[in-house]
This record gives C-alpha cells, structure tokens and sequence, in this order.
C-alpha cells in the first residue's frame, strides 16, 4: 500500500474536520474541558494522546485476529492502560511539573472516549498501517481543537500564552502591564469550567459553519 | 409625513431583491417600520385586529423603563454628593448622573445593533426589536461606573449566546439581557460586585449596597438592627422604597418599578401572575427563614419579607425580566409555578449561599430553563385531566 495514496490522506484529514472527534462527534468533551487552562498543558497532553492513541490503535490492530470478540473490551483495555502508564511514567521522569499539573487527567486517558472509539470502530477491523494513520489524524483532530480552546482561555482569561519546556512552562508572551493600567481585565469566567463550555461551543460553532455540517432538527 | 413616506419609498426600491444593495434590505426594514406600519397582511385568517406588533409591544417596554432611567441618573448624581459632600441641586445631580448613564446606553445600543444586524444580514431575515428592549434593559442592570468595553462584550454576549444562537427573538430560552449581565458578573466580578462600584465617589470610595450589609456583618445582629445601625446611608424603609441607596443603575426606586408594572399589566404585557407569584413565593420564604433564623448566626436569615421586597433587584427582575414572554411560562398554571419558583429560590441564593448576596438575576436564569418543563407537564396533567373526564 502507498503510504499517501488518497484513501490514507482520507483517513487521516477527516478527523481532523469533516469527521474531527470532539467537535463533530462530541468524544473526550472531559479532558477537554479539564487540560485547556494553559496552552503547555493542552500540548503536551496532545502529545500524549497522539502516542497512546497511535500505539493501542497498531497493537490492538496486529493482534485484532487473535481477539475473541467477547473479551475484547477487557483487552482493549488493558493495552491502552500499559500504554497510559508508560506515558504517565515519562512525564514523571522528564517532565515532573507538567506531570504535576495535568494529575490526575494523564490517568484518565484511559476512559477518554476518542481512544476507546476509534479501537473499537477503526483498529479492530483495518490493518496496522491504517489504524496507525487513524490515530495519527484522530490525535491531530483532538489536539487541534484543545490547542484552540486553551490558547483563547489562556490568553483572555489568565493573560499569557505559555510553551511547554522543561521546567513549569515557557511564557512566550504576557499582556504588558501597561493595558492592565489602561483599564483592561482578564475575563475571569474563562478559567472556570463554564468559560471552557462556552469557548468549546464557539469553536464547534465555527467549525460546523466552515465544513458545512448542520444538524437535522 | 408624505416627505418622509417618499423617502423610504425610494431607498426601497435600493435594496429590492436582485438589486446590488439588497444585502441592506432588513435595515431598511427596520427604519421603514419605526416610522410606518407594516402593509404587509396575513392573506388567510386568523387575524389579529390591532396594531400591537412586536414593535410597539417592545416600545411599551421601553416607555416604562424610562423613568427608571431618569431617576438612576438622578440616585448617581444624589449619592455622588453625598460622598463628596456636597449641596447639588435636583437638575445638576440628574445631569452628573446622566454623564454615566448615557455612555453605557449607547454602547449598549451600539453593540446590540451589530450583533443584531449582522445577523440579520447574515441570516437574511429582518431585524427583530427584541434586542432594542434586551439594550434598554441592561444598562439598568449595570453599576454607574462599569467599563465601557465590558458592557460591548456583555451585551455582545447576551445577544449572540443569549439569543442569536437559539435562532433569535422567540426562540431563546435565556433573557438576553440577564445573560449579558451573568457574563459579566462572572467574566469581571470586580467591576460588578463588591462595595467599589454601587457609588460614584472620589478614588477607593465604597459604598455597600444594602443586602451587603447583612451578608457581612461585624458582628452579629438582626437585620433590621444593622440597617438601622449603619451610618454611611439612611436604609430606612421609606428610602429603600424611594431608591436613594447604592444599587445598580435602574433598580433602586420602586415606586417608579410598580409605577411602571402597573402600566406594563394595563397595557396587557406583563403577566401579573408572575409577578404576583414571585412575590408570594418570596414573602413565604422570607417568612420561613425569619422562623428559621433563631438557629443559626446568619444575618441574613433575619431580613423581613418587607426589606426583601424593598432591598435588591427583585421588583426590577421580577417585572421586567421574568415577565419576558418568550422566556417565562406560557400556560397560567406555569406561570404560577415559574413566578412562586423564582421568589423562592431569590430568598435561598441571597440568604444562604455566601458568595452571592444577591439572587435575583441567577433566580430568574434558572427558572428561565425550567419554563418549558413546567408548562409541558401543565399541559400533559391538564390533557390527563380531560381524558378522565370522558371515560
């Protein structure tokens, strides 16, 4: 199989818009809700996404012969918790504040719906090469999307765009004081839950206008 | 008339379809039924015989609102010379008080009249008035030096996600203009709560309002004994009813609020159920918590119906924005339940929870939310009722 012939490059795009998991099939709302506080903490848990949602799609693809379909759940799960651990492990030897910050929620990979969907709806029926490049385009859908989302929380509601290093976050940039004296205010709202919910709901808005989606009523 | 009449005759033949500029049809639309009625006609029955479109329905809103205005204007310019201390005339604190007033109305209006045609453009339907009575309420709601460009984004708000997303003016669940003030109260709450911003005064001048006082006492005492107590302003129960106490800009004197209910249920706008019900849930609860309030040291539980009447927004809410007929109920029965809900849960939010110590605007959101339940399970129980009767 060539690697990019249309059917893959298919594979991949759709998830990413006409097809994108959270803002066309609503999966993983929980930890985008959860992680989009601050721009580093949404890119790295895209990061860790992408891994572990690529590697439990290839594995549970090679063995998906093997696989009684009775007892498929329990192994699904159990590979796509190894994999979270080994991920939840990485960032507590690399990446100590990071793991710190995102807690509990690099644990709660495991009940992220996007991962457990697409091995059930994709991995388990198509080869290893095209659940790879399924999860590859689903992690880039879910990343994209909470990337947006924690970018405008973080810029309005806290004031700062922070890139993940090694440390507890690079502050690229910040907004100057200057505008605070001026009279200009963080909206407080978008670093609590509902701010999220809102943001979440406009971006989904914008992006089912732009694919030209419309729901039947 | 008739030079007026030509005028919108020409610029209307401008935006007919297929012409270039007919993207501006539904603001000339707008402009033309300010002026004119309508000659557009229902072809087949049922007709309604009057004038009251939706048009005038809104103006008749507005119409009552404006002594609110004119007063709200007048209470920043009194308490403004009480902080300073000064002696001002009548006219002079009512022209201080407008000099606050009228840039938040006009931002208001400005930033309502994009949204609205915007999406009327968009959406290519014609403007809808709704966001004129939505405009003229929320500067109402506002504190008298709250920045400008947090009431564009509030207003912004509260028409697009209060109202446009549901598909506009009778459609939306929430009341676009209590949306607008929720976003700002959890988007700014510096600006909007806390004792900073009921007063104009010199820098760092606070002013509580009255249900604050209650809510943070000293030292514990009966409500009435802290009103009485504080000395900053008079909260006798004659000037919480005349309205010369820090609130926000329109809500203060209810006088003119039950001057302006009265006139609202004359003309057959707002429905007294509600606004009966809400107050009887309120005085119910009111009297339930002063029964309450031997066994526990919250101030707040001591507050009499009466002062629960008279302090806050409630008579405000209750008359101008729970009486929203697209939001409210729609069966009477409903409406009993809606307005009698939305007085309780105003006493629950104000005496109990901490955070808030008002409760009005939160009251009347959630009620908002349960209006199309209770009047599904109206009519179903009512559907029932008749089906029993026939067998």
């Amino acid at each position: 199989m060539e690697l990019f012939n249309s059917e893959s490059k298919k594979i991949i795009s759709d998830p990413i818009n006409v097809n994108n998991p959270i803002s066309l099939q609503v999966l993983g709302i929980c930890s985008a809700l959860a992680v989009t506080i601050r721009l580093d903490q949404a890119i790295i848990m895209t990061l860790a996404v992408i891994f572990v949602l690529c590697s439990s799609n290839v594995i549970l693809s090679l063995i998906r012969e093997y696989i009684p379909a009775r007892v498929r759940i329990v192994i699904m799960l159990s590979v796509i918790a190894s994999l979270v651990s080994v991920v939840d492990e990485l960032l507590k030897a690399y990446l100590y504040d990071m793991s710190k910050q995102l807690s509990v929620f690099v644990g709660l990979i495991i009940t992220n719906c996007i991962i457990m969907g697409r091995a059930e709806a994709f991995a388990l029926k198509n080869s290893p090469s095209k659940a790879f490049l399924d999860g590859l385009g689903n992690g880039f859908g879910y990343g994209l999307i909470i990337i947006i989302v924690s970018f405008f929380r973080e810029l309005f509601g806290a004031g700062t765009i922070t890139l993940p290093d090694g440390g507890a976050g690079y502050v690229l940039w910040s907004i100057p004081e200057s505008w605070y004296a001026a009279g200009y205010e963080n909206i407080g709202l978008l670093v609590l839950s509902p701010g999220a919910f809102i943001i979440l709901g406009l971006v989904i808005w914008a992006q089912r206008e732009m694919a030209g989606i419309e729901e039947e009523a | 008339m008739n030079f007026l009449r030509k005028i919108f005759a020409e610029s209307g033949k401008l935006v007919e379809k297929g012409k270039p500029l007919s993207w501006a049809y539904p603001v000339w639309e707008a402009a033309d039924t300010i002026f004119f009625s309508t000659n557009k006609q229902t072809s087949n029955g049922p007709h309604i015989r009057d004038n009251m479109d939706i048009k005038r329905t809104m103006f008749f809103v507005v119409i009552a609102l404006i002594p609110c205005y004119i007063f709200g204007a007048y209470n920043i310019g009194y308490l403004n010379s009480l902080a300073l201390d000064i002696e001002r005339s009548l006219l002079a604190n009512t022209l201080f008080g407008l000099t606050y007033v009228l840039p938040i109305l006009i931002i208001t209006f400005i930033a309502g009249a994009i949204c609205e045609l915007t999406f009327a453009i968009i959406r290519k339907h014609e403007v809808n008035e709704g966001f004129l009575v939505s405009c003229a309420l929320i500067p109402l709601t506002m504190p008298p030096d709250v920045p400008l460009w947090q009431v564009f984004m509030g207003t912004s708000f509260g028409i697009i996600i209060g109202k446009e997303i549901f598909g506009g003016v009778g459609t939306n669940v929430f009341n676009p203009a209590l949306t607008a003030r929720a976003f700002m109260y959890f988007a700014f709450p510096t600006k909007i709560s806390g004792d900073k911003v009921w007063a104009v005064g010199p820098d760092g001048y606070s002013g509580a309002t009255a249900l604050a006082i209650p809510a943070n006492p000293v030292e514990y005492d009966t409500a009435s004994n802290l009103f009485a107590a504080s000395t900053q302003f008079d909260f006798s129960l004659m000037n919480m009813f005349l309205g010369l106490i820090p609130g926000s800009i329109g809500e203060t004197n209810k006088l003119l609020i039950i001057g302006g209910a009265l006139f609202l249920i004359y003309c057959g706008i707002a429905s007294w159920r509600i606004i009966a019900s809400s107050i009887i849930g309120l005085v119910c609860t009111a009297f339930l918590f002063n029964l309450l309030s031997g066994f526990s040291t919250n101030a707040m539980l001591t507050i009499t119906p009466l002062q629960h009447l008279l302090i806050g927004s409630f008579l405000f809410g209750t008359v101008f924005m729970a009486t929203e007929p697209v939001t409210s109920s729609h069966t009477n029965t409903g409406r009993w339940i809606y307005g009698f809900l939305i007085g309780v849960l105003t006493v629950i939010i104000r005496s109990i929870n901490p955070a808030y110590p008002e409760g009005v605007m939160l009251a009347i959101l959630i009620m908002n939310m349960f209006a199309p339940l209770i009047d599904y399970y109206v009519i179903q129980s009512n559907i029932k009722m008749r089906l029993a009767r026939n067998v």
